[in-house]
């Protein structure tokens, strides 16, 4: 399979005035065209900047500080500005977390989604709206024609996630970050959400890189998997190892923390002991040392590298080393 | 409405609770002189009747007679004197939307860039100095020692020049600061993160969906601002010896001339009622939000 | 990290896999120092130099207007007739004014003035604002709409206009200007202290105390007050300028105190008619309320920036 996007020892760090802060930590991995991935971790593990590190929409003080990010053939860490910005949202697209901040209130929802077409495609103003209307019955959105001329405030939130991803695939892009599309909403309309994900993939034909926070989102969708800790990725391989065979403590916690939705729609979740480490000024060692139940001595002294444990099972803990002692996934 | 008849009837209430009549001398005046005023200004009349009186002129628009100047009456004052000091209003308005906002927005992106210090410190400045001292320091410099422009009165475009700088400096100022702020909040905001997503050129993002949204704010403000712009013709008026209606009205507090007190207070009162209608429509149309009526 | 096989590092001794001894499972809390709100917020102040400078000035103004006047040997009615409009010079360090007067003690009880207006504009702030936005805060529904309505009339109005007409009825003079200033400079703090509460006593601290009976004036005082004080702060900073302002603004319209006390506005309106032949006259009251205006107006700021919530981490 041939990838549309390949990221090579990416690195970002944020230069604040109380020190670098290291965001991302030399993670690489790669997309197939029409594949799905996931990246999860919990909030706070550099997911998002790794997104933004790729649209190379990194404000002040980010920066990429090594790596290099492929998409297509092209090298995206040192393009122009004026290159990239015909790649953002004509050849990569991006939908966010909160769709009730992420929408310009002062604007139409079909004036937001045509200056899109308008800009990256040859049309007039007649054939974006048709476009944008079409784009909105593709997302679901019932009278799209009517809800073209309303604005930000009278979508509820799951009508404006769907406005985003109206807007984010309307380009068709080759690429969809989604970052954390289902966090800010409802379970009902999560699961929605992550269908309507599901059925555009094939339909557009688009791959998809999926942040989340929440395993069982990425099941549904995503054929790898990609585990984020304190900006490093900890674990990665197909959905099926990360899920059936998880060798990292970190991702045994995660898998413990997916919600449960039982028939009331109550959810049921453990989350993990303990706080992300400050990336200020990072201790040596394994990075979740502090929070681990089978931290050794080793652990607290020197980062773990990444063993390679399958074709493309890979994480990063001394246990899988053969000095180590057995541990068994506790459950 | 009821703000303006809550001012009428506040303020009618204060001017005859002074103690001694408009008619009060050094110099007692004969009693048959006395009684004379009293009865062609209706001032024996029981004070209820005076109200409900003044009540209904007033509604027909009529504000009655000065007391100090004979044969005057206050709509006359307002009708001269008005235009001069909206003259000297709008020129202020000009000056502080046109350079307060392009400071305040060229300081937001060009954040800690010299531009943006540069007008910053002259912010600072500008809002901590009273008008007063700006407009006795610029008449004092550029009318006397530098001689370039006219230090009184109201006689060509020249005059306008230094009263109106002088009453938009505060604003100006302030407006600066506050877009600068609101500017570079909105900057933060996801949904322009959104527009830069979208691969929008930097232009479009900052114009567009930036600027609109940084608006808002400001014209929140806008009703204040001008109220405040109002109160400051009472002083540069009174430095370049302009005779608008601030001058006016500060001159009627020092003649005791109640009915003007009262009848430019009415004025100012309405003019302030019309002018935060308009800002809130204003809002609406920038906001889709808020929708009148609410 | 490169992707290095298992077996390419198999000299690690044994003893390094043995478990560490179970911990604390929050070290990583730890990790950056916690600190209180006023520390913080202290210490973000300190850390601001012109809001420093601010303060330094301020207290510096202060201890001229207390001791200045007791040390200079002019008073400020005094009149030299001999010395009529004098420049700066070694006797009278600002000059004199027209009628012979010593500038530098008129100044500097002009300071007096303004800073007796600043405290008389504050101390209103902090009673009657406060516990005007408190009540309508923490009562609620009609009585808070009554109360608000009744604020929002007055605010469509330029304070300074009802000054104006204040001081019509009351006649100038300084105790005039304090009523004046008494009558209409709370309006703001009570928006802003009620907007708090409004927001504060839906929290679950408050709840909590009125589930243990907490009265209604022991919940204002102990609870929701003191957690407005930053905003109380802001507004206070904020408004001491103000009222310094339209005092000055009064008193140059002739408005305030009357001769011969002598606030800055009323230096600066008498140098007016003199400006082409005494601009010193001018340049001293002026200068100092600028640099007044400026030294408050960089403490406000900096208060603001350093006690703003949104900016906390
Ligand atoms: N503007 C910034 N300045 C400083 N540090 C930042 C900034 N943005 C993000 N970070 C750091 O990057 C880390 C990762 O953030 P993010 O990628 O948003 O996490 P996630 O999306 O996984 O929740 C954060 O913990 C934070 O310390
Ligand atoms: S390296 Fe050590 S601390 Fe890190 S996850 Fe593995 S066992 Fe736990
Ligand atoms: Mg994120």
């Amino acid at each position: 399979m041939k990838n549309i996007l390949e990221v090579k020892n990416l690195s970002t760090s944020f230069f604040t005035h109380a020190g670098e802060v290291k965001a991302v930590k030399d993670i690489s991995f790669n997309v197939g065209i029409g594949e799905a991935i996931g990246i999860v971790g919990e909030s706070g593990s550099g997911k998002s900047v790794t997104s933004l590190s790729i649209m190379n929409l990194l404000s002040f003080p980010g920066k990429v500080i090594n790596g290099s990010v492929c998409f297509a053939g092209t090298e995206l860490t040192n393009l122009k500005e004026k290159k990239m910005q015909l790649v953002r949202g004509n050849e990569i697209g991006m939908i966010f977390q909160d769709p009730m901040t992420s929408l310009n209130p002062v604007y139409t929802v079909g004036n937001q989604i045509m200056e899109s077409l308008l800009r990256h495609q040859k049309l007039n103003r007649g054939e974006a709206r048709k476009k944008a209307i079409e784009m909105l019955s593709l997302v679901g959105i019932p009278g799209p024609e009517n809800r073209l001329n309303q604005y930000p405030h009278e979508f509820s939130g799951g009508m404006r996630q769907r406005v985003m991803i109206a807007m984010a695939l309307c380009c068709k892009p080759k690429l969809l970050i989604a970052d954390e599309p289902t966090t800010a909403l409802d379970v009902t309309i999560q699961a929605q959400i992550i269908e309507l994900l599901k059925d555009l993939k094939d339909k557009i034909n688009t791959s998809i890189i999926l942040i989340t926070h929440d395993l069982g989102v990425v099941a549904e969708l995503c054929s790898r998997v990609i585990v984020m800790y304190a900006g490093s990725v900890v674990e990665k391989g197909t959905t099926r190892d990360v899920f059936y065979n998880p060798r990292h403590p970190y991702t045994w916690g995660l898998l413990k923390s997916i919600p449960i939705v039982n028939a009331d729609h109550k959810e049921r979740l453990i989350p993990i002991d303990g706080q992300p480490p400050d990336l200020l000024n990072t201790p040596p060692g394994c990075p979740f040392c502090p929070r681990c139940d089978h931290a050794m001595q080793i652990c607290a002294q020197t980062q773990p590298p990444l063993s390679q444990l399958g074709e493309q099972h890979l994480a990063a803990c001394w246990l899988l080393h053969p000095g180590a002692p057995r541990v068994e996934r506790g459950r | 409405m009821v703000t303006i008849w809550m001012v009428v009837t506040i303020t009618f209430f204060l001017m005859h609770a002074i103690p001694g009549g408009p008619f009060t001398r050094e110099k007692a005046l004969p009693p048959a002189v006395m009684k004379n005023i009293e009865e062609r200004y209706h001032l024996n009349d029981p004070l209820w009747k005076q109200y409900t009186d003044y009540i209904q002129n007033l509604v027909r628009g009529d504000l009655g007679p000065s007391f100090k100047y004979q044969g005057v009456t206050v709509n006359q004052i307002i009708a001269e004197s008005f235009p001069i000091s909206a003259q000297l209003g709008l020129a202020s308005l000009f000056i502080m939307l046109f350079v307060g906002l392009p400071a305040g927005i060229i300081s937001a992106l060009r954040q800690t860039k010299w531009q943006d210090h540069l007008a910053m410190s002259l912010a600072t400045v500008g809002v901590a100095v009273p008008n007063f001292v700006v407009a006795t320091l610029l008449m004092y410099i550029v009318g006397v020692k530098l001689g370039w422009l006219p230090t009184a009165r109201w006689l060509s475009w020249q005059s306008v020049i230094m009263p109106s700088i002088a009453l938009a400096g505060y604003y100006t100022a302030y407006v600066a600061r506050l877009t600068r702020s609101s500017v570079l909040e909105v900057l933060q905001q996801d949904y322009i993160r959104t527009a830069r997503a979208k691969g929008l050129p930097e232009r479009v993002v900052v114009y567009k969906h930036a600027l609109k949204n940084a608006l808002i704010p400001i014209v929140t403000y806008l009703g204040p601002i001008l109220a405040g712009i109002l109160t400051g013709s009472f002083v540069i008026e009174k430095i370049f010896a302009i005779p608008g209606l601030g001058e006016h009205f500060v001159a009627s507090i020092w003649n005791r001339d109640y009915t003007v007190i009262l009848g430019v207070t009415v004025f100012y009162a309405t003019l302030l009622v019309i002018v935060n209608l308009i800002v809130d429509i204003l809002y609406c149309f920038i906001d889709p939000r808020i929708r009148l009526g609410k | 990290m490169a992707d290095i096989p298992v077996s390419g590092i198999h000299e690690i001794s044994k003893d390094k896999f043995t478990p560490l001894p179970a911990r604390k499972k929050d070290i990583a809390d730890i990790s950056r120092p916690s600190v209180t709100y006023w520390g913080d917020a202290w210490r973000r102040l300190r850390q601001n130099k012109m809001a420093m400078l601010g303060m330094y000035t301020i207290i510096f103004i202060i201890l001229l207007a207390i001791l200045g006047p007791i040390l200079s040997p002019h008073s400020y009615s005094d009149q030299f007739l001999d010395k009529q409009g004098l420049g700066p010079n070694n006797e009278h360090w600002f000059g004199t004014d027209s009628l012979g007067r010593d500038l530098f003690v008129r100044v500097l009880y002009g300071a007096r003035i303004s800073l007796a207006v600043g405290l008389v504009a504050s101390l209103l702030n902090l009673t009657v604002g406060v516990l005007y936005g408190g009540i309508a805060g923490l009562a609620g529904g009609r009585v808070d709409n009554v109360m608000m309505r009744i604020v929002d009339m007055f605010y469509s109005i330029p304070l300074v206009l009802y000054v104006i007409l204040m001081m019509v009825v009351i006649g100038p003079g300084l105790k005039s200007i304090f009523m004046a200033l008494g009558l209409v400079y709370w309006l703001e703090m009570a928006r802003v202290v009620r907007a708090q509460i409004l927001t504060l006593k839906e929290q679950e601290f408050v709840m909590a105390a009125r589930a243990l009976g907490a009265s209604q004036a022991r919940i204002l005082f102990r609870h929701l007050i003191p957690n407005c004080m930053g905003p109380i702060i802001i507004t206070v900073s904020m408004n001491i300028p103000l009222a310094i302002f339209t005092e000055a603004f009064l008193s140059f319209l002739g408005l305030g105190v009357a001769i011969p006390m002598a606030s800055w506005g009323v230096l600066a309106s008498d140098a007016l008619p003199a400006i082409r032949s005494y601009p010193h006259m001018l340049f001293f009251p002026a200068m100092a309320i600028s640099v007044t205006m400026l030294a408050f107006n960089f403490l406000g700021d900096g208060l603001r920036d350093a006690l703003d919530p949104r900016l906390r981490k």
